[in-house]
């Protein structure tokens, strides 16, 4: 299992756009991928879930990548999450 | 060709194509009974609901940009969401047909979102209502309102205001409704917008669907389907005359409203959006005597913000410049509902909970609209007035709320202005006390057509007791008098905001019980100062 920390710079937060991206970009990936926040726990793979989670600019969240292609699947999604939001 | 009459509530004549409009009435599918079938027609209008989205999202880029393509973006995301899926999948397996499925899933999530603290995911459960209404129409083979390219005469049963203001009005050459009255929401539209319409139209849908040319003479009430050549002559006819007369008011423009004696009036316009502040000066009204705010609270699904209130209240106050704008604070409730608001169904919706006794229970939904009132008074001259009131302690209580207000917004350093605090005198209670009110408010405005149903105990909105709303009744005038009386003896301004404001007939006897300000629909103001000015009261 991997895990890494990413803090939210996006100003508008988990909006329903990058929250869309993000659901795209693990898609591919059999890993099971969870994201929490301070706010709840989500499966990366469900984007109404991830929008429940209202996650707001400054906040921490933990990325849990479990499975079989668990190096890739984490180090790809760390990119992106630094690259979107 | 085929004719009968309506109610006609705005003069003129119109003619031109007709479009139906229908409340949907979709056939809902019943589930077939076999969870395989349904998760199959349900997968399918899934399909159907990504290209419809897909080109709509193109369409929307090209001619919106970017970010307003970005909404429809979102929803086409929604329509993969795992989590809506599976929530459609169970609820088909336990035997629901794909279309409820579809929108009772759909529903689930819109409330969730609805009551999460966040305005911003707040405002996407309308994303997802119009993502599984989608799928659902197409399950269910509703192809939706189609509107034509250029201008048309609108015919319906009836019109809601939450669809009237979904309209293009741009493009409405009159409205023909089998319903309302003429104090009915679509009436009150079709003042603003000055074009000919009839309620209570003995017309039939079907016909109005099938015709090429649909025509309405708002002077007779009569209704021509498919007019011959004789009758088109005879509607071309007084369709010129009509445009001549208008033209002769254009000699009232930029006058002052006097009468012969020396009473001068303001003549004023009832508006209801930002858009119509435009209307008040092409008719050139003096000031807004009335605007109805909850029209920026209807058609949507969310309380607007200050922000957006702020901006549409400044936008009216900046058209108008030095000339006076009265808004009305939020009259929800009765014939006006808003779904997003929670308000408890109720037995008898015209005693309810409505107007500023909303306002009062709910600081939460009146303290935006107060600020934002108040922000806005920087920008012009702006006035408020608070609906439903009957008694003196309402007042009161709302004036201590706006004071606080102003003294907090001044703190954040937001700067504002004097607005003076007015009353919408429309219960009989407001106005047997108006001696009482007149030393609390800055002014009153006659709200006629409540205090018309409140004092003669008759449903405005039911058609059937039309001989029986008399704005003419003595008890009524023997009201209005007593409001201008003490408005008078208190040295505050009297108004009437009310359609009896714009009755010509009514209109002298009301400068005589001492009323100084009129306000009516911008396309009645040139008029009403041409018989002001030839008065000799």
């Amino acid at each position: 299992m991997k895990e890494f920390k990413h803090v939210i710079a996006d100003p508008l937060g988990m909006h329903a756009r990058p929250a869309g991206m993000l659901v795209k970009a693990v898609a591919p990936y059999a890993s099971k991928i969870t994201i929490t926040a301070p706010t709840g726990t989500a499966d990366a793979k469900r984007l109404m879930a991830l929008m429940r989670l209202a996650a707001k600019q400054g906040m921490e969240l933990t990325v849990t990548v479990d499975g079989a292609d668990e190096e890739k699947a984490a180090a790809e999604l760390q990119a992106f999450l630094a690259a979107n939001l | 060709m085929k004719t009968g009459v309506g109610l006609p509530v705005f003069p003129g004549v119109s003619i031109g194509p007709a479009v139906v409009y229908r409340k949907s009435e979709r056939t809902l599918p019943v589930s077939s009974g076999d969870p395989a079938v349904e998760q199959a027609k349900f997968d399918a209008a899934r399909e159907t609901a990504r290209e419809q989205l897909t080109a709509l999202y193109e369409k929307a880029k090209v001619e919106l940009g970017e970010e307003k393509a970005a909404i429809v973006e979102v929803q086409m995301l929604m329509l993969e969401d795992l989590d809506y899926l599976d929530g459609v999948a169970m609820a088909i397996e336990g035997g629901a047909a794909a279309a409820i499925a579809a929108l009772d899933t759909g529903e689930e999530f819109a409330e969730i979102f609805a009551a999460m603290d966040d305005e911003y995911m707040n405002a996407r459960s309308a994303d997802i209502r119009d993502m599984s209404h989608r799928i659902y129409d197409i399950l269910c083979g509703n192809v939706g309102f189609q509107l034509p390219e250029g201008s048309f005469l609108l015919v319906a049963e009836d019109l809601a205001p939450s669809e009237t203001i979904q309209l293009p009005r741009e493009k409405i050459l009159a409205f023909v409704t089998r319903q309302g009255s003429s104090s009915s929401h679509t009436a009150i539209l079709a003042r603003t917008l000055n074009i000919a319409s009839l309620v209570q139209a003995n017309i039939e849908l079907e016909d109005a669907e099938n015709c090429e040319i649909l025509a309405v003479d708002g002077f007779t009430g009569n209704w021509y389907i498919d007019p011959d050549e004789e009758t088109m002559a005879m509607l071309k006819a007084k369709q010129a005359e009509a445009a001549a007369a208008r033209n002769a008011l254009e000699a009232y423009r930029g006058k002052e409203s006097i009468t012969k004696s020396g009473k001068k009036v303001i003549l004023a316009a009832n508006i209801g959006c930002p858009e119509d502040a435009e209307a008040a000066i092409a008719g050139d009204a003096e000031g807004v005597g009335l605007m109805r705010s909850e029209f920026l609270y209807l058609g949507r699904d969310t309380l607007p913000t200050e922000d957006e209130l702020f901006e549409a209240y400044k936008k009216v106050a900046e058209i108008m410049g030095d000339r006076p704008v009265v808004i009305r604070t939020l009259d929800i409730g009765a014939d006006k509902q808003v779904s997003y608001m929670g308000l408890d169904k109720e037995e008898n919706p015209a005693l309810g909970l409505r107007g500023l006794r909303i306002c009062l229970t709910r600081e939460e939904i009146f303290r935006p609209q107060l600020r934002a009132i108040y922000r806005a008074s920087a920008y012009g001259n702006l006035h408020v007035m608070f609906p439903m009131v009957a008694s003196v302690w309402e007042l009161k209580a709302s004036k201590v709320l706006c004071a606080k207000i102003r003294a907090e917004l001044e703190e954040e350093g937001i700067p504002t202005k004097e607005v003076p605090i007015g009353v919408m005198v429309e219960t009989p209670a407001a106005a047997v006390l108006a001696h009482e009110l007149a030393k609390e408010a800055a002014f009153f405005s006659v709200g006629t057509n409540d205090l018309t149903q409140y004092t003669l105990a008759v449903d405005r909105q039911n058609a059937k007791l039309g001989e029986f709303y008399v704005p003419y009744h003595p008890a009524l005038l023997a009201l209005m008098a007593h409001i201008a009386k003490s408005a008078n003896e208190a040295g505050i301004w009297a108004g009437i905001c009310g359609e009896l404001g714009a009755d010509p007939k009514m209109q002298e006897k009301f400068i005589e019980m001492g009323y100084t300000e009129l306000s009516m629909a911008p396309g009645r103001i040139l008029e009403t100062r041409k018989l002001v000015c030839e008065s000799e009261v």
